[in-house]
């Protein structure tokens, strides 16, 4: 808890880590697996706790989604751990093994977006959503904070079919309220507005929100909705705010081609067709730098989010 | 399991029966892959009739072992196996690769009862396989898990990735199997790109290996119960085998990796199975 009341910001790779570890306590069948990264994706909790049901398959990712999927063919629960880029990057392994036999295995991809910063582009999982959204049978989730992260990973355990979670390395301000129950495929709406709905997901919530509030001072009414499952997403949501607001400003730390912007905009031309402005990381490759500085030169912090805002209402 | 005279001689006879209906599937699809599943066919019949925990009645029962085709393409010859061991009509075989069938091109587990992992993308199958004997073990190691390879297939990285480790976790519970035919699409293994010594290099990754004719049913039984009676490390059998085994037009030939035979060919080949078969029931 911040001096003002505000709750700490936490980095959804924690909160997961945290409820992945307590989860284990209940549920014998979750086995977790790690690509030499468990201390990264913070797998190390639940490997510290039940070492007996924890994996490191050492830095050889196409096998460890392989034997994930044996383990839930088997009857398991195998979170499979890595950074995002490199776990979706094994494409062919998550298609055949993981989805084509609909699974159970949960993907976990920390280390999304530029928001990595310093390590540079190698490292950042920019293409993942894109991946991941082509596949039958997958879901994507990707949580805003520590209490939806923890709601989804909570989910995760029952679901049926193979699912990808989306983690960030960099802290994350509380976006939700205390007792915010996860509902797996809905939208939330954190803000009401009527003159733009800015749809966002994962770390890019939290700068939307701070967004809207700045372009209230301009006297724009401005709507934010958090897209925490990307697949399947929440047509109704989007379509109702389609109509009510005219316009919609997709925003994530994550390519905009196939990502979030992708999917909204393939929901809404089949549907309810309205002005769309996709921002993201536009169609270029990340770079290094601290996570302030891409996220200024990406647009992506607030001000940057409040920028296109204002161009794309005119 | 021991082999005596009878059971044995049985084995042999049904060989044929098996081969007969594969390549009338594979026929009947007009596409498929010939010298894969002739190759293969002693070391699956030898799995399902001889080594194997399972219930044909009961697919699902939990503690049935497993065994997970790797080098998809030769599922003809598994389906024909699974077909005679009861798991569903040798009716369905000729349905093999047509629209709405369950058979597949390439192994779907959701779609037939008896069918463990879909692979048919190379390299695969031993990592799932290796899954489920890591689940055995936590569970008290209640089933074995059995997985082929194939020798063009092991040019995959994946396949040493999981050779790497299967041992880490002693997974003496898992058997693996190479299908050693030394033929892929497009020509000799030795030439495309040499895996050779390939019993060397699962050795040095410390594995039990052992290498085995795969079309001798003593030998190959031989090898299975050594695999079940060896501790704390995982089993990799090497076995040599013919591409097209017991087809003299089909054997050893590159041709045959990726073609149908056509009407004149399938009869042929039934013919010199049936002859071959007969003398195998006249020694008997």
């Amino acid at each position: 808890m911040a001096r003002d009341g505000t709750p700490a910001a936490v980095a959804s790779r924690d909160a997961f880590g945290e409820a992945l570890a307590r989860l284990g306590e209940t549920h014998p069948e979750v086995v977790v697996l790690d690509a030499d990264l468990a201390e990264s994706t913070r797998s190390r909790m639940f490997a510290k706790k039940f070492p007996e049901r924890f994996f490191d398959m050492g830095i050889a990712e196409a096998n460890m989604l392989g034997v994930a999927a044996g383990l839930s063919l088997a009857g398991k629960i195998p979170f499979c751990c890595s950074f995002a880029c490199f776990i979706t990057g094994r494409f062919d392994q998550v298609k055949m093994s993981i989805c084509y036999s609909a699974t159970n295995v949960r993907i976990v991809g920390s280390h999304c977006g530029v928001a990595i910063g310093e390590d540079g582009y190698s490292q950042m999982g920019l293409e993942d959503i894109a991946l991941m959204r082509s596949l039958p049978t997958m879901s994507i989730i990707q949580p805003a904070d520590d209490l939806e992260t923890i709601g989804a990973v909570e989910y995760l355990v029952a679901h049926k079919g193979p699912a990808f979670l989306r983690t960030t390395r960099q802290k994350l301000d509380r976006v939700n309220q205390d007792g915010y129950l996860f509902q797996f495929g809905k939208g939330v709406t954190l803000v009401d507005g009527k003159d733009l709905t800015i749809v966002a997901t994962g770390g890019t919530v939290g700068p939307s929100l701070k967004a809207a509030a700045l372009l209230a001072k301009d006297g724009l009414s401005v709507r934010v909705i958090n897209i925490h499952t990307i697949k399947p997403i929440d047509v109704e949501l989007l379509a109702k705010a389609a109509r009510e607001t005219k316009r919609i400003l997709t925003v994530e730390d994550h390519q905009i081609t196939g990502g979030l912007g992708g999917a909204v905009c393939e929901a809404l031309a089949e549907r309810e067709p309205v002005r769309i402005r996709r921002h993201g990381i536009p169609d270029v490759f990340g770079e290094s730098g601290t996570p302030e500085a891409l996220y200024e030169h990406f647009k992506l912090d607030a001000p940057g989010i409040a920028a296109v805002a204002r161009d794309f209402v005119g | 399991m021991t082999l005596d005279g009878p059971a044995l001689a049985t084995l042999r006879r049904r060989a044929f029966d098996l081969r007969i209906d594969n390549l009338d599937a594979i026929a009947s699809a007009q596409s498929g892959h010939p010298g894969g599943t002739l190759s293969a066919m002693d070391l699956l019949q030898t799995l399902y009739f001889l080594e194997m925990r399972h219930r044909p009645a009961e697919p699902h029962w939990a503690e049935r072992d497993r065994f997970v085709l790797s080098k998809g393409h030769a599922v003809p010859a598994l389906y024909t196996v699974l077909a005679h061991a009861g798991y569903f009509s040798r009716d369905l075989l000729p349905t093999l690769r047509h629209l709405g069938s369950p058979l597949q091109g390439h192994p779907a587990d959701f779609l037939l009862p008896g069918i463990e992992a879909s692979t048919g993308s190379l390299g695969q199958g031993f990592s799932i396989g290796i899954g489920m004997a890591l689940a055995s073990k936590l569970d008290g190691d209640k089933f074995r898990t059995y997985v082929m390879i194939g020798d063009g297939e092991s040019q995959e990285g994946q396949i040493w990735e999981a050779a790497m480790s299967a041992p880490k976790f002693g997974l003496d519970n898992l058997c693996v199997i190479l299908d050693h035919n030394k033929i892929q699409l497009d020509g000799s293994v030795v030439d495309i790109m040499n895996i050779e010594p390939f019993a060397d290099k699962m050795r040095a990754f410390n594995w039990n290996v052992l290498t085995i004719d795969g079309h001798d049913y003593p030998q190959i039984a031989g090898a299975f119960a050594e695999a079940r009676a060896t501790k704390g490390k995982p089993t990799f059998i090497v076995a040599q085998t013919i591409k097209g085994k017991g087809v003299s037009f089909m054997e050893g030939k590159v041709a045959w990796h990726g073609v149908a035979p056509n009407k004149e060919q399938l009869a042929a080949a039934v013919a010199e199975l049936r002859a071959a078969q007969a003398l195998v029931k006249e020694a008997a």
